[in-house]
């Protein structure tokens, strides 16, 4: 009885509760002293002997906090089975779906007052909801949780949400359950409003972290609620509040108050309704920020109407000695940027993604940035804001660049000439995400060479099916490059035009790669059969517009097991396609969506896929537009 | 091959009064065609590799829903920045209302924007929201309804409550008279009140 969807890669059928001692080789490092002393005592009643070593056994598992090894010492046998599930402190799971949440609670709660769990992190929608794929009210409702949990960890101090959805009534059950709780943080979720909101900050009286990032809040203008001045009067353990994606005005004097009244803030991150004569005020406040969303990063005034001037908010920065991170500049004023110059040499994170300022506007501030470890900016900068990057920010190790103009036909103000650069002056590179519309093998395979330690590659060439800008190839050879060359990878995401080659390059090379992206890629159903077969570690498949059939899914069936999950839309898979694998593979839930036609009959072929591994059987919460074969 | 959302948009179509031959349309499924030529071309041409050039995408080609894949969360924080002035942007004071950053149809498929109402319940605390486009029908959408507010009153029997809608014109319309298509494209709000409050509205024909 083991959640499936927890980190380590195990499928469902090799959970044991038996005492056999054979579980997962990797514990029996662990039998070396500890079994020696006993006489398999999981059998018998706890004598004196066994007693102490089921003591001893929770002192020594407290050292382990990876999922993974839990998971393996957990199946050597049913008093270590115990041991563990008493003492693990944070559940993690990937899939909400994956298992019910009444089991997985009485899994880890065992031991009266809830257990060691003390923090869970849940994750629901699949990544392409992010991109309107999945259409609203799909499922992933915290609700059952929040009620499982709430009676079996009454403890649990740390709440992490992805993808999930949460109403305000979860909120208020979050804050009633959870009387110790000190971070709720929500990525990516929706459901919820300021009333929700109003709830947390009134009601969870020991809250350090609240941090609400690219959520969807539910919010008319007649509805807002005033949550700011919700929080508790006296001084608050706040740490961390990020809320800018919250884009609803405000209370700004009960911010400013909360700030000050919040001696241990050290992330502050506002929505886009802050100006920069108000960003002062709170930086005043908090001069021991650490990391500071500014806001809108201009002017309350009109253009040439004596709004502040920048060396008055460069003074602010430079009272802020301790700021390491910068974001926000939702509407930034270009003539404001020097302001930040004071804390330039000490950023080690930049995001300027909301930013489109050019490169001539950048090049004063990155020229600082000796120390940046994390930028993201958008393609305004073009490929000559990334060169002055190169040039100056020898230590990057995660670069993002987001187009300003997110359509295939846009111009696309970087291309490869950029990425060379990048590649020629960030050799610590480990994790990238670039889109542009021009890109060239050539490019692609001197990043494969210069940053070997390269984690995360993700090229987003937006127009489909691009080739090779120079050469008209296609671009198989650079992707290969990069499985070959990167050998630490673990996450892919390819585009452009792409033959099934890439994808036996892929399968060939790509041993480690653990999360997959493709779309409008490939010839054939034996793309996605390199791919099954030969990216072992594989445990989420993404895939959309490509040319795979019924048989291309079915060259996975060995495997699905071992994946969380697969998702795939508008590509060529049929209902009898979908409905075999379902038959064959009882511990999968196979959701189809888009199956209809114009008067309701059911049509062969499908338009979303969505496999993955499951407990917990068919779920009961799926809307009328999701088919569950 | 398109989502739930495109299936209602047809469905609606179905009910359009138009002058016209039955059978054309004026509004085609281009991505459904569109994206199966490439789909097919790409089939046919899989034996030969080097030459097995994906199909050239059709001429005019039909924006295709999430892509390139940048969240909607992103692409409407943009949109709602380029309805203002050109940088540096004009006057706003701070608490004034602005454009949402989240737009309301960021959560919903591109093209075809969701139809979210909010839906409340006499005696439930909290508002909800659900996209009427997701349901084919009145036995849907008032099994979907009871399931959603089965926590807030459980104790109470479904069939004390009536469900009634607001109108375009802002009337209180019993659920259920009207096609169900017409239905969706009118309703604003919907309100779940006991049945008791809501005679003398609609037709005697109840939602069943």
């Amino acid at each position: 009885m083991r959640e499936a969807a927890e980190e380590a890669d195990s499928p469902p059928s090799l959970m044991s509760e038996d005492d056999a001692g054979s579980g997962g080789s990797s514990g029996e490092r662990w039998t070396a002293d500890l079994r020696g002393a006993g006489n398999g005592g999981g059998a018998r009643p706890a004598a004196p002997p066994d007693q102490v070593l089921e003591n001893v056994l929770e002192s020594v598992l407290e050292f382990l906090t990876a999922a993974r090894d839990r998971n393996a010492a957990s199946l050597v046998r049913r008093s270590w089975y115990r041991a563990e599930a008493r003492t693990r402190r944070e559940l993690f799971v990937g899939n909400c779906y994956a298992v019910s949440p009444r089991r997985a609670a009485e899994r880890f709660g065992g031991g009266g007052g809830g257990g060691s769990v003390r923090s869970v992190v849940l994750k629901g929608k699949p990544r392409f909801a992010d991109f309107s794929l999945v259409p609203y009210g799909w499922g992933a409702h915290v609700s059952p949780w929040v009620a499982a949990m709430g009676p079996a960890y009454p403890r649990l101090e740390r709440i992490f949400l992805k993808r999930m959805t949460v109403s305000d009534d979860d909120l208020g059950l979050i804050a009633q359950s959870f009387p110790q709780l000190k971070e709720l943080s929500m990525v990516c979720c929706d459901g919820f409003s300021t009333l929700g909101l109003a709830v947390i900050a009134e009601r969870c009286r020991h809250l350090r972290v609240l941090d609400l990032i690219e959520d969807y809040i539910e919010d008319e203008e007649d509805e807002l609620v005033d949550w700011i001045s919700k929080f508790p009067q006296s001084n608050t353990s706040l740490e961390s509040l990020v809320f800018d994606c919250v884009g609803v005005p405000f209370n700004f004097e009960a911010l400013e108050a909360l700030v000050a009244r919040s001696p241990s803030l050290r992330r502050l991150c506002v929505n886009h309704h802050v100006s920069v004569e108000q960003l002062r005020h709170l930086m005043a406040r908090a001069p021991q920020l650490t990391h500071l969303g500014t806001g809108a990063f201009r002017s309350e005034a009109a253009p040439g109407d004596g709004g502040m001037s920048m060396s008055e908010l460069s003074a602010s920065f430079m009272a802020s000695r301790s700021i390491t991170s910068l974001s926000g500049f939702r509407e930034v004023n270009p003539e404001y940027l020097p302001a930040i110059y004071p804390v330039c040499a000490n950023l080690t994170s930049l995001n300027f993604s909301f930013a489109n300022v050019t490169a001539e506007e950048l090049l004063p501030v990155i020229r600082q940035c000796h120390k940046l470890r994390t930028f993201w900016v958008l393609d305004t900068v073009g490929d000559e804001g990334l060169r002055a990057v190169a040039e100056t920010c020898s230590d990057l190790r995660e670069l993002r660049v987001f187009p300003l103009d997110a359509t295939e036909d846009s111009e696309g103000s970087v291309s490869d000439i950029g990425l060379q650069a990048i590649s020629e002056g960030c050799r610590k590179l480990e994790s990238i995400l670039y889109f542009c519309q021009r890109m060239t093998n050539a490019a692609v395979i001197a990043m494969s060479k210069n940053c070997p330690d390269l984690v995360v590659f993700r090229l987003c060439i937006m127009g489909r099916h691009r080739p090779d800008r120079i050469t008209g190839e296609p671009m198989d050879d650079g992707f290969g490059a990069i499985v070959m060359n990167c050998k630490k990878l673990t996450r892919l995401a390819v585009s452009g035009l792409l033959t099934d080659k890439a994808f036996e390059y892929i399968g060939k090379y790509g041993k480690l790669i653990k999360t997959l992206s493709l779309a409008f890629s490939g010839n054939s159903d034996m793309s996605l059969q390199y791919l099954f077969e030969g990216c072992t570690r594989l445990n989420k498949l993404e895939v959309r517009d490509s040319p795979f059939s019924d048989k291309g899914l079915l060259s996975g069936l060995d495997y699905f097991y071992n994946m969380r999950f697969l998702w795939m839309n508008s590509c060529k898979l049929t209902m009898s396609g979908c409905r075999e694998v379902a038959q064959r593979m009882p511990n999968l839930v196979v959701e189809v969506m888009g199956d209809q036609s114009d008067d309701g009959e059911e049509t062969e072929i499908i338009d979303k896929l969505y496999l993955y591994r499951s407990l917990a059987g068919p779920r009961s919460d799926a809307p009328s537009f999701v088919k569950i074969l | 091959m398109e989502g739930g959302v495109g299936y209602a948009d047809n469905c609606l179509k179905a009910t359009e009064l138009r002058l016209g031959l039955p059978g054309t349309s004026s509004d085609d499924h281009h991505l459904r065609g569109k994206k199966r030529a490439a789909a097919d071309d790409n089939n046919a041409s899989a034996a030969d590799e080097h030459d097995a050039v994906e199909a050239a995408p059709p001429a005019a080609k039909a924006q295709v829903v999430g892509w390139p894949p940048v969240r909607s969360y992103r692409k409407s924080c943009f949109q709602a920045a380029a309805a203002k002035t050109s940088k540096p942007t004009a006057v706003t004071t701070t608490n004034k209302v602005d454009e949402p950053i989240i737009s309301k149809n960021s959560a919903a498929p591109a093209p075809a924007a969701a139809s979210l109402v909010k839906v409340s319940m006499d005696g439930a605390p909290y508002l909800r929201k659900i996209d009427l486009r997701m349901y084919k029908g009145y036995r849907e959408l008032r099994e979907a309804l009871e399931a959603m507010f089965s926590g807030a009153a459980a104790e109470v029997n479904p069939s004390e409550f009536a469900i009634t809608y607001q109108d375009k014109d802002g009337d209180l319309m019993l659920v259920g008279d009207v096609p169900f298509d017409m239905f969706t494209s009118t309703c604003k709000k919907l309100r779940i009140m006991k049945r008791s409050e809501a005679t003398g509205l609609g037709s005697p024909r109840q939602m069943n």
